[in-house]
Parts: structure tokens; C-alpha cells; sequence
């Protein structure tokens, strides 16, 4: 069992995502996450779906992908060089001025963006990729008591240039080292 | 530019240019328009029938006895989910249909409106595609998209949801000639390179044998089949949806495989060195345990769904192709091979356990099959759900002359009578018999009015047990007789830990003699063996449907059996 990742060029229409997320609950596949958002083509859609499975299921899960009318383009990111990001936002309330502090040496560090702030809250907004967004929610519940997470789920795009492969070779192998 | 009409105009038109004769239409409020313009068109035969679930098993048996797409209209709301189990039906049987279901107004949807559900979400999973209409222009294309998915590559159910203010709209007024759909491209090629590593395997097979499946059925390419087995002298075996593929009385035919399979065919895929598969899913009854499935064979897979290959069983080597072309391919290449050893061990299996029921136990399901057999040497054999489905499936001989349809799939109690009904409509010059049970006739029993008014004179033979003899089988065999919801004469005062049968046994209801009466057809009931054949001679003469209702020992079970998950060589024969 390892996270794959799919693109997916379905037709921009009612019932697609129903009918794309049915297939994974209906069969029973793993998922882990779907976006979708409208693309240069605003007849089509681009879904970048992460799921968990074996190989045998995940060639099953790509065949059945594909023989749906709505679906017109299946696209294995598994091994291939893409860019990958992922937005998050983390709200750590109750925060004392010591907490605040923490926190805007902590965004530093991470490269996030402190987007809001209150007498004691903060809104740290994050653009990374998943595997760097899970470290710091790891780091935030370490320190923080009160902690809101809202993620988006994975969005990717097959690279231009080759220098970055090794960079989302990385990301990958760190996701199979975490469901292993 | 042609003038602009109204959806239902164009719904009709569409019909029309698609070939269409015969609608399997029930009304309702939100189908009066498309039922009005119907009215206005004579050539279009449409048939009422007396419940939705009736009407879309017309339409699976009309599609598959004329090779046509079934073409279904129905109401919004509970005319919509009446067809659901049907719709589930053609999907796993791969049937052509196309399902216009009527719709509340746009501006309603999603109002809790009366009669509205959202029957497209409902049936995503078990149509081919499934959409509603959302803007009047988009109508003609959709059409011809129904038709084009419901009947190319492989075939399936195809739902449209049609709003009531689209039908009454006016829009353009064409029709394409075709239509492009950029995510469906059905395979129309054969991987030449693929299908020759298959057939070099055959080839240097020892123990060689075909598993033939629906899908030669659904390709129409029997004759091909038939030919390709002569060619190669290679034995086959079929699934229940392949049956009928070769003609049974073949010499290189062994029977179908399977949970219910012939001794000699399931020993023969167990044994076997090379497994040619042509259309077929490897469905757990035909495989059992898989990992003792034909665990000594090479496989070699040709399917039009790549989805299907390599899903239950891993294959050797995969072949994405239409049958038909495969065997087109496979006939220019095939040569004799030396299987007569083969074949030899394969028919002393087969005298060592032949199909066979005993004989002094009074009428037994084989005496019938075999004089269906005799009485009807062309026409369409039909039927329902159960132990007559396997016993049909064991006995009854096909050819060429004779179709079998069947709800293999799915499995729908309820399918046989109103599938011989519409495969009677269909083709009104063939013999139609359903085979079917006293539990599986009650469920779609209204139908009678339809055979009756469509003047479908199908002979409907009941094989009467006063069970529900599949699932009692299996109370009989691993349950220790406890009887829980299989009895059909069980009232509330009968004793609960009863074991079968016995004098104090409530009489059984319905009388189907009378039942049949009742709406001017025809019953006869047959208690012994010596009056099968004089009841078929007089059910052949008659101008209106016939119920044969044969009283069957109540505890006959349908053997050889591989209980679920069980390889499929440990066959209980006894």
C-alpha cells in the first residue's frame, strides 16, 4: 500500500464529481484526497486525486477512471516530476503574547504567511506541500492547545523543467515512509 | 438552418432516426408531452405495461432477442425509481437501453417537488452514463449520445433525465448524424502483437481449453466462436451468460463451468494448461476460490472492458479487443492441434459424472428441460432467478436456431416473465418460452395484463416446488433444514422448527391455473411425467399466453454444487 497521485481531465459538468467520488466509495478504493477546479478550457476540469492502494487496485482504480464518459484524460503523477502544493490554514486561538511570539518565529522558519491576527489569535496561511504542511500541524499541536486546520487537499502539475524531479521525488518517498 | 420545434418534437424525431419501433412507455405526469407526441405517430408501437420494473425487463428482453436498444420512457419520482433494479440489470448483463425518465421543471428541481428524484444521482453507479437535460440546445446531442453509448462498445444502460418544461421548449430542430465524445472511444482495434502471444500459447498447449463468456453472446459472433473451436480442436467451456455461444450439442463442447457447472467442464478448467478466455469477467461463481482457480493454466484474456481484465484474476496475457475481431484475427492463424488425449480424459470425467437426475422420484426439472428440448427445436429460451435458471442452464440444448436469455449478473427474481414478454415483441414470429419459478413468477406477475394486451403469446413454464428453492437449497445443505423465510406455504400457525414438506402442509397459493384464467390466458397444470409433452402440444396451439405450472418435488436441489468461496473441483455431487 503507497499514496499515488492522479490527474484528471473530466468534462466541467453537474454530476462529475459525484459521479468520480462515487466509483472510489462504491468500489472501496482509498482516498485520500480529490480537488477539482476548472482549466484553461473552461469545458474541462482538472481533478488531483491522492489515493492509497496497492498496485493491482490502482491499475484496477485507472481503468475504471477511464471508461467513464465524462472522464477524458487519466494522468499517472505517481512517477513523474511535478510541482505540488497544497493550502492550509492553521488559527491557534488562546494564544498568550509568549505563544505569539513562538508562532511568528515559527512562520518564519516555515516561509508561511501570518495572514490575520486578533488580541489572542493568530492565522498562520500556508502554501506547501502536504508532507511540509503535516509537520507543521505536528509542530503546532506539540505546543498550541486550542488549533483550527483547514487544508485543501494536493494540487499538482507535471513539471517543465527535469532539475526539479528530484525535489518531488522527495516529497514522494517521504509519503510512503509515513503509510508504510 | 432548420426551424425551430419543441424537445418532444425532436424527442420523437430522434426515435425515429434511430430506428426506433417500439417504446416501453409508462405515463405520468411528467411524460404526458413525450406520450402526446407519440400519439401522433402510429409507426412507433409503444406497449404499456402494468408496473415500471415489468416495463424495463420488457425492454432487456426485447433489446436482446432483436440485437435493438431497448428504448424505456418513464415517469418523474417513482416511475423513475421503479426502473432502478432493471437498469442494475442491464448494466451487469451489458444490455443496450435507453432510459428516458420525465423530470419536474427545472425552476423545481431540488424543491422536494412532487414526484422529483434525483434519479440520475440514484443510478450513477449502475448506468453507462446517466445526465440531465439542462438547456433545450444541448437535447439532440444528448440523444444521439444515449443511443451511440447505449449501443457501441460495451453495451450498457444509458438514462435520461428529461425536465417537462425541455419537452415543451422550442430549440433546434436537427438531429446529428453523429456525435464525437472526447472521453468515449471504444475500442475498435486489436492489438495484433498481444492477441499472437495468445494464440502461441494455445498453440503449444497440451491441455488447451476456451472459456467462453456473454460477451461472444453480446458480439453476436457464435458462428466465428464455432468455427474458431473447429479450427483448433480446442474443447470449450462456457459461462451461463456464454452458453449458447457454440451450439451444446457440439463435440468439443464440455458445458458450462461454474458453481452449478458440469463436472467435467470445472475439472477441465482445474486441469487445464492454457485458459483462452473470450468475454467474460471471471465472476466468483465461475472462479470460486481464486487462488485454486485454473491453478495449473497460462491465461489468456480477450475482453472489449479493459477494466475487466486482470480485476478478479490475474492473466498472462491481457487483450483489449471486440470479440468479434479477435476471432476474426484468431481464425486467420488457427490451426488444428492434437488434443484427442485431452479431450478423451475430458468426456470419462463427463461419463463419470454426467448431468443427470435421478429417475424414480417422480417428475423431476430434467424431465421438463428435456422436453422443452424436444418440443422446441428454435425460439428464445427465457429466465427467471433460481434453481429452474440452473437447471435451465444445465439441460437445456442451444444452437444457432436457439437464443437463451438470462439475468446472469444481477440476478433478478422477477426478470424471466417480463423479459419473454418483450422478446416475444420483439420478435413476434419466434416461439418464446420463460422457464421460470413459483417464487420469481409472483414478482412480476401483473405482467400477464401486458402479454395479454400485447397479444405476446409466451408459454411460461412454472416450476412449482411451493419454495424458494435456491436459498432452501442452501437451508437443505449447510443450515440444517431450518426453513426461514423459503416456504411459501408457510402460515402463521405452521410449527416453527417444521423440516420440509408433510401431509399437514397449508394448500399453496396463488391457484395459477385460475390466476391465468382470470385474465383470459391459458393454465394447465402438470402433476407426473406422462403429461410434460401433451401439455406443451396444447400450449403450442394456443392464441394466448399459457401458464404450464409443473409441480415439482418440493425438495429437489440443483446439483453439482461449489458452496460459495470453495474451489470450484470440490463439487458436491450427491
Amino acid at each position: 500500500m503507497k499514496n499515488r497521485w492522479i490527474a484528471l481531465y473530466v468534462e466541467n459538468q453537474v454530476g462529475v464529481l459525484a459521479k468520480v467520488s462515487g466509483l472510489f466509495s462504491g468500489k472501496s478504493y482509498n482516498l485520500q484526497s480529490l480537488t477539482v477546479g476548472t482549466t484553461e478550457d473552461e469545458t474541462v476540469s482538472r481533478m488531483t486525486i491522492c489515493v492509497t492502494s496497492d498496485d493491482i487496485t490502482f491499475e484496477q482504480i485507472k481503468k475504471q477512471l477511464n471508461r467513464m464518459v465524462e472522464v477524458i484524460k487519466v494522468i499517472d503523477l505517481t512517477d513523474m516530476p511535478i510541482h505540488m502544493k497544497e493550502i492550509l490554514f492553521a488559527k491557534v486561538k488562546n494564544c498568550s503574547v509568549a505563544d505569539k511570539a513562538e508562532l511568528f518565529q515559527i512562520a518564519q522558519v516555515f516561509q508561511v504567511e501570518v495572514s490575520d491576527i486578533g488580541t489572542d489569535s493568530v492565522l498562520l496561511e500556508c502554501k506547501m506541500t502536504e508532507r511540509r504542511n503535516n509537520e507543521l500541524i505536528d509542530l503546532l499541536r506539540s505546543k498550541f492547545q486550542q488549533i483550527e486546520i483547514v487544508r485543501g487537499g494536493g494540487v499538482a502539475i507535471e513539471s517543465i523543467s527535469t532539475s526539479c524531479a528530484g525535489r518531488s521525488e522527495y516529497f514522494r518517498l517521504s509519503h510512503q515512509q509515513k503509510t508504510t | 438552418m432548420a426551424m425551430d420545434i419543441t424537445g418532444r418534437k425532436l424527442f420523437v424525431k430522434a426515435l425515429l432516426e434511430e430506428g426506433v419501433d417500439t417504446v416501453f412507455g409508462y405515463p405520468g405526469g411528467m411524460v404526458t408531452d413525450i406520450l402526446d407526441e407519440l400519439y401522433k405517430h402510429e409507426e412507433i408501437e409503444l406497449v404499456l405495461p402494468r408496473h415500471e420494473q415489468g416495463l424495463i425487463h420488457e425492454a432487456e428482453g426485447y433489446a436482446k432477442a432483436t440485437g435493438n436498444v431497448g428504448v424505456c420512457v418513464v415517469t418523474s419520482g417513482p416511475g423513475a425509481t421503479n426502473v432502478i433494479t432493471g437498469l442494475a440489470d442491464a448494466h451487469y448483463d451489458n444490455i443496450p437501453l435507453v432510459c428516458i425518465t420525465g423530470q419536474v421543471p427545472l425552476n423545481l428541481i431540488g424543491n422536494d417537488a412532487f414526484q422529483e428524484v434525483d434519479i440520475v444521482g440514484m443510478t450513477r453507479s449502475i448506468t453507462k452514463y446517466g445526465v440531465t437535460v439542462r438547456d433545450r440546445r444541448d437535447l439532440g446531442k444528448i440523444l444521439k449520445m444515449a443511443f451511440h453509448i447505449a449501443k457501441t462498445g460495451k453495451p450498457g444502460p444509458v438514462l435520461i433525465d428529461l425536465p417537462k418544461d425541455i419537452q415543451t421548449a422550442s430549440g433546434p430542430g436537427e438531429y446529428p448524424k453523429e456525435v464525437s465524445i472526447r472521453g468515449y472511444k471504444p475500442n475498435e482495434n486489436v492489438h495484433v502483437g498481444q492477441l499472437k502471444k495468445g494464440y502461441k500459447l494455445l498453440k503449444a498447449a497440451k491441455k488447451p481449453l476456451f472459456l467462453v463468456g456473454g460477451g461472444i453472446n453480446i458480439a453476436r459472433a457464435n458462428e466465428k466462436m464455432l468455427r474458431l473451436v473447429e479450427q483448433t480442436k480446442v474443447p470449450a467451456v462456457t459461462t451461463v451468460m456464454g452458453k449458447g455461444a457454440i451450439p451444446t450439442d457440439h463435440p468439443y463442447y464440455i458445458g458450462n463451468s461454474g458453481m452449478h457447472g458440469k463436472y467435467a467442464a470445472n475439472l477441465a478448467v482445474g486441469q487445464c494448461d492454457v485458459l483462452f478466455s473470450i468475454g467474460t469477467r471471471f465472476n466468483d461463481r465461475i472462479t470460486g476460490d481464486l487462488n485454486e482457480f485454473a491453478p495449473n493454466a497460462q491465461i489468456v484474456h480477450v475482453d472489449i472492458d479493459t477494466a475487466a481484465i486482470s480485476r478478479n484474476v490475474v492473466v498472462d496475457v491481457p487483450i483489449v479487443a471486440d470479440a468479434n475481431l479477435a476471432l476474426e484475427k484468431l481464425l486467420e492463424w488457427a490451426e488444428p492441434q492434437d488434443t484427442d488425449e485431452w479431450l478423451s480424459r475430458i468426456r470419462e470425467w463427463d461419463r463419470e459424472n454426467p448431468l443427470e437426475m435421478r429417475r424414480d422420484k417422480g417428475m423431476t426439472p430434467q424431465m421438463i428441460m428435456e422436453q422443452i428440448n424436444e418440443q422446441f427445436t428454435e425460439g428464445v429460451i427465457v429466465t427467471d432467478v433460481g434453481q429452474h435458471q440452473m437447471w435451465a442452464a444445465q439441460y437445456i440444448e442451444l444452437n444457432e436456431k436457439k437464443q437463451f436469455i438470462t439475468s446472469g449478473g444481477l440476478g433478478t427474481m422477477g426478470f424471466g416473465f417480463p423479459a419473454a414478454i418483450g422478446a416475444k415483441i420483439g420478435c413476434p414470429e419466434k416461439q418464446v418460452v420463460c422457464i421460470t419459478g413459483d417464487g420469481g413468477m409472483q414478482m412480476n406477475l401483473q405482467e400477464l395484463a401486458t402479454a395479454m394486451t400485447q397479444g405476446a403469446n409466451v408459454i411460461v413454464c412454472i416450476l412449482n416446488n411451493c419454495y424458494l428453492g435456491m436459498v432452501r437449497q442452501m437451508q437443505q445443505l449447510f443450515y440444517g433444514k431450518r426453513y426461514k423465510a423459503t416456504c411459501l406455504r408457510r402460515r402463521k400457525d405452521c410449527p416453527n422448527d417444521c423440516k420440509g414438506p408433510n401431509p399437514s402442509c397449508p394448500p399453496y397459493e396463488p391457484d395459477f391455473v385460475k390466476l391465468a384464467e382470470s385474465y383470459g390466458a391459458m393454465g394447465i397444470r402438470v402433476m407426473k411425467e406422462e403429461e410434460i409433452a401433451p401439455a406443451f402440444e396444447k400450449a403450442k396451439e394456443q392464441k394466448v399466453p399459457v401458464f404450464i405450472e409443473f409441480m415439482i418435488a418440493a425438495e429437489e436441489i440443483v446439483l453439482p454444487m461449489v458452496k460459495g468461496g470453495n474451489p470450484m473441483t470440490e463439487m458436491i455431487l450427491k
